[in-house]
């Protein structure tokens, strides 16, 4: 392969056809789509592909930005972390700005050694080299970031290195948000990096008894109307069966190495999403021979039950579940931008509200 | 948050492995993607790679768009 044949994943002359076999195969019916990847959101907001779908399709955003679905709970634990027990507290950029009682920017600005990495790998070296701190690594993203976090503690990390584990789980999110009610659907564009790790297997029995296609896609403008293309065709023959549109990335067993770091060093656990309510088995938690690793027990922090999901007026929970636009939210691009965000979906790179604001479409 | 980046190995010690994508290098862990090779693409996620990208599924869905593309010109005309 070659950088070239990548970037043909995003050559405009290879479009149209693939936009024409679209609006030949919905015709005038309408379907409406749910992704669950927040690189979706962004891939098909910045490319501008809503413009291109027939009037009939549908793409709305579901629960599918980590950082978005991560509870003030989680944040304010880690926030205790810096700033009450002097641990260092690493994570991803995006987690730094989350609003809450207080984010973990705010907890920097009074005093708090809070530091963004790109990996767990990272978190393990700052340990390394200052053997004498507290080191913790706040652990959210689904599948695809968990296995990297269970192989860093597999490998034998630095003493003075824990984990504040809120990793969660794509698979129980999408039955529980089936269960919540008035969505009406007719199929999931699947995360492409998600299944990467997990294969196709698990959402094949979700399929059958839902009824509904699922279909991977990756992440160029054209994988992703690809990926389109088949929901339709299967969506339009009530078909609920998987299909993999990424083979390039996607195998249909996934990445056994990367599930198997995952098995050896998790368990799955009752977890909360904002907007979602507490999803069982949809979180991971330290096996026993790990526990040493654990953030939480170590220092004692516990969740407040008691925190809300979100700030007076924040509409994200919505937002995540599909339920509005965020143009229905009343502080969106008002009282909640990039810069002065009231809620992680302005927050985050994946955050549907950002994304939309960011490329608003014509 | 699950963006993963496509980059091609160009060096590999254990564990540990050095790719680039676009002129831009980084040091990649390779601890779940068991026999990845200098000159593989793999996708690069959160400093691990996650996957090795399959070149002959790649070539096969571009074949495929290609096509999609000659069967929709054919039924413009």
């Amino acid at each position: 392969m070659t950088a070239g044949s990548l970037r043909a994943f995003r050559d405009p002359a290879r479009m149209s056809g693939v936009v024409d076999q679209l609006h030949d195969l919905a015709g005038d019916r309408d379907f409406t789509f749910m992704h669950v990847c927040g690189t979706h959101e962004n891939a098909i907001a910045r490319h501008g592909l809503r413009r291109l779908l027939p009037p009939g399709v549908r793409v709305i955003a579901g629960p599918g930005c980590p950082v978005c679905v991560c509870p003030p709970t989680d944040i304010q634990q880690a926030v205790d972390l810096a700033l009450h027990h002097g641990c260092v507290v690493c994570t991803f950029g995006d987690m730094v700005r989350v609003p809450g009682r207080l984010s973990l920017e705010q907890a920097r600005a009074r005093g708090g050694d809070v530091r963004v990495v790109l990996g767990a790998h990272e978190a393990v070296r700052i340990a390394h080299d200052e053997p004498d701190r507290q080191v913790v690594m706040l652990a959210v993203g689904f599948e695809t970031t968990a296995c990297t976090v269970a192989a860093a503690a597999l490998a034998d990390p630095p003493g003075n290195l824990t984990l504040l584990m809120a990793h969660r789980l794509v698979p129980p999110a999408l039955d529980a948000l089936l269960a919540t009610d008035d969505l009406a659907l007719h199929g999931f564009l699947m995360p492409g990096h998600v299944l990467t790790v997990t294969g196709l297997q698990p959402y094949e029995p979700f399929c059958a008894r839902t009824g509904l296609p699922a279909v991977v896609a990756g992440f160029e403008p054209l994988d992703v109307l690809l990926g389109l293309g088949h929901l339709v065709r299967l969506a339009a023959q009530d078909r609920g069966e998987t299909f993999n549109a990424y083979p390039r990335a996607v195998r249909a067993d996934g990445n056994p190495a990367a599930r198997a770091a995952m098995e050896r060093a998790f368990q799955p656990v009752a977890a909360r999403w904002r907007g979602l309510g507490t999803i069982e088995d949809s979180g991971l938690a330290l096996r026993e021979d790990l526990t040493h690793l654990d953030a939480a027990t170590r220092f004692g922090v516990r969740p407040d039950p008691d925190l809300p999901d979100d700030l007076p007026g924040c509409r994200c929970g919505d937002v995540m579940l599909g339920r509005i636009e965020p143009a229905g939210c009343g502080l969106f691009g008002v009282a909640c931008t990039p810069d002065a965000p009231r809620g992680p979906c302005m927050v985050s790179a994946e955050g549907t509200c950002r994304s939309r604001l960011l490329f608003p479409e014509a | 948050m699950c963006l993963a980046v496509p980059m091609q190995l160009q060096q590999v010690d254990g564990p540990q492995g050095r790719a680039t994508s676009s002129g831009v290098g980084l040091d990649v862990r390779l601890d779940l993607v068991a026999g990845a090779a200098v000159g593989d693409w793999v996708l690069v996620h959160a400093g691990y790679a996650i996957a090795v990208v399959d070149e002959h599924e790649a070539a096969e869905t571009l074949r495929l768009l290609a096509e999609i593309d000659e069967a929709m010109a054919g039924a413009d005309r």
